[in-house]
């Protein structure tokens, strides 16, 4: 048997995929998040249109209803939007955008919060005080209110055309800068204790150089409640980048999130055509529901006091 | 208890200066002062002039005190847009979203306590169930959907409702209320539900949830032995207990209603504070954001406090700590 097989194997034993393989929820949360991780990720391979190729728009076609509603067509299958974009394909390319700012932005606060929990948790005495301060401080903030005024400062400062270019990162640094001090907490708890153990002391008689034995060797050790409170963080990212777009603070209109294309149909919804806007929105729920279900089971699955 | 106090007043303090050190940096360095007052075409020594009577001359940290010391009687300076005194601007739209906000806080509580006590004394049956689903999908709706929802059935199916604007305001001094005319009332229905509908959620989940726990306790065990009415087990000493940490989560979530209160006031376009900085927002109307900064910031320090003493209060054994 090769390693890796065995690998697999013991993978496939393991209590949490036990687990996992008893609760329906949780599998059909996975199976749509993955779904729609894939529709996400080959969206230009499986989009029915091109809505963002301006050559294949074609005005006649704009606003039509559902395929199912009167006046609708089989081609356009959820309708389409006032430039006839067909609303199935952009929101593909929505969910593209949402996943990807929604993926950077916790990549970025977990980059941020592990280390200065690290720094914090290791060194202690005023660089732990001055670092968890100012995350008491921002805590007294809602995560939504700081990702606001952060994205909103820099879109007011730049001139637009910059601001167009940068918005994608713009974005992601808004989120992740709004959502670090969970992950520091979490860490900084958690190396107070690992830098006591007896494998911290070994590590530091055979002259291991500090970095080496927080990076190397704690934060291995701290990383667990990290990959649950990113994945239930996942779900609030996605949602926040949603906001920020719906309130014209996000995404543009020509490289639309999820947020983005529901606040292009909010503009449409008193004359009624309610599908370019409804879609997107349905599927943003699915999404978020799915994340914060799984994100739920995870956190119940790994947690050793209720078992 | 009264180091408990002086800490937490000490740990305002210290929010509401760094709060007070962004907006000065938003103030004086993103947005231009002189600008701001003369205009674009003044001429150099015209500037120079007035950049020295506005202190702009002088090293940061005195101006910082400064901006402090107007801060406090809330000068903003003027808004570069509506040439209008900032504080002015913020008094004329702060009524349409504390009225927004305080009645969203009084419906999720009357709705949301009472559906949690339900939940948690008949956990297993139709109704608890079926209320048990509508509070996950609500607290998994985003809020602009909930509105958009309202509007789509009740202003453009049903044309009930008119879908934005406060309707008619009755003023008194600088304060308006749309709770006194037919038009107000009606139109504050929407953005009111779209506001609470996951506080309620919440709010239920959360009674439910601590008072599940209480039930278990041996207190209340005792209280039934004792030959005490199930209203009263349930209400004096289940509910009771299990509301403490609903006072915590209530007042965090009173401050991001005020943030929530932004998207509200975009879908229903109310004329609210949260409009006014969205607009400022686009068209860099510093003042306006440092002001809004400020006295938002002011907000959630006096929240964060109020509940801190209400937990002191009404939890004996926080006290004796």
């Amino acid at each position: 048997m090769t390693p890796g097989s065995s690998y697999l194997r013991r993978m496939l034993d393991s209590d949490l995929i036990w687990q996992f393989r008893q609760a329906p929820a949780a599998m059909l949360a996975a199976a749509v998040l993955v779904l729609m991780m894939i529709c996400a990720v080959a969206a230009p391979l499986i989009a029915p249109h091109t809505p963002f190729d301006p050559g294949t728009l074609n005005l006649m076609d704009s606003r039509l209803p559902p395929a199912w509603v009167d006046g609708g067509s089989a081609t356009y299958l959820l309708g389409t939007d006032e430039q006839g974009r067909d609303v199935l394909s952009t929101i593909f390319y929505g969910m593209r955008i949402s996943l990807a700012v929604g993926v950077a932005a916790v990549l970025l606060s977990v980059t941020i919060g592990v280390t200065l929990g690290l720094i914090a948790g290791w060194f202690g005495g005023w660089i732990d005080a001055v670092i968890m301060r100012m995350g008491d401080v921002q805590l007294s903030f809602p995560t939504i209110m700081i990702a606001f005024f952060i994205d909103g400062i820099a879109k007011a400062v730049m001139p637009p055309d910059l601001r167009e270019m940068t918005r994608f990162s713009v974005v992601i640094l808004a989120i992740g800068l709004a959502d670090w001090v969970q992950f520091a907490r979490t860490v900084r708890a958690a190396t107070m204790i690992e830098k006591n153990k007896d494998y911290t002391a070994a590590a530091r008689l055979s002259q291991v150089s500090s970095l080496k034995i927080v990076f190397a060797h704690i934060l291995p050790n701290t990383l667990g409640p990290v990959i649950i409170l990113a994945t239930l963080g996942l779900g609030v990212a996605i949602l926040t980048e949603a906001i920020l777009s719906f309130l014209g603070l996000g995404m543009p209109p020509t490289q639309p999130s999820l947020g983005a294309l529901i606040r292009v149909g909010n503009d449409l919804l008193l004359s009624g055509e309610w599908w370019i806007s409804m879609f997107p929105g349905l599927a943003l729920v699915l999404l978020v529901l799915s994340v914060n279900i799984f994100g739920d089971w995870l956190r119940n699955a790994l947690n050793p006091r209720l078992k | 208890m009264i180091t408990l106090v002086l800490r937490r007043l000490g740990s305002v303090l210290l929010v509401m200066l760094i709060v007070a050190g962004l907006s000065f940096l938003i103030f004086n360095y993103l947005g231009d002062p002189v600008n701001n007052i003369l205009g674009v075409n003044a001429t150099l020594d015209e500037r120079d002039e007035l950049r020295r009577t506005l202190g702009l001359d002088q090293p940061s940290y005195i101006q910082f005190w400064h901006f402090l010391e107007r801060a406090v009687v809330g000068d903003f300076g003027i808004s570069y847009r509506n040439r209008v005194p900032v504080l002015e601007l913020i008094l004329s739209r702060l009524p349409a979203t504390v009225e927004l906000v305080v009645c969203a806080t009084i419906l999720a509580l009357g709705v949301g306590i009472p559906m949690g006590v339900y939940c948690a004394l008949r956990p297993k049956g139709f109704f608890s169930r079926l209320l048990q689903i509508i509070a996950l999908i609500g607290i998994s709706i985003p809020q602009f959907l909930i509105g958009m929802l309202l509007i789509l059935i009740f202003s453009v199916e049903l044309r009930w409702l008119s879908a934005f604007g406060r309707g008619d305001v009755v003023q008194f001094g600088w304060w308006s209320t749309g709770l006194l005319t037919e038009t107000g009332r009606m139109a504050l229905i929407m953005p009111v539900l779209t506001l609470a509908v996951f506080q309620i959620s919440m709010i239920m989940r959360l009674v439910q949830g601590e008072m599940q726990e209480v039930m278990r306790a041996d207190f209340i065990k005792f209280a039934r032995a004792r030959g005490l009415s199930d209203r009263s087990v349930h209400l004096r000493h289940a509910l009771r207990n299990s509301l403490l940490p609903v006072v915590t989560v209530v007042g965090m979530q009173i401050g991001s209603l005020i943030a929530f209160a932004i998207v509200c006031e975009a879908v229903f376009q109310w004329p609210g504070l949260g409009l006014l900085i969205l607009q400022a927002i686009e068209y860099a109307d510093f003042p306006v954001m440092a002001a809004y900064l400020a006295l938002v910031g002011f907000g959630f320090a006096m929240i964060n406090l109020t509940v801190d003493m209400i937990y002191l209060f009404i939890d004996p054994r926080m006290r004796r700590k």
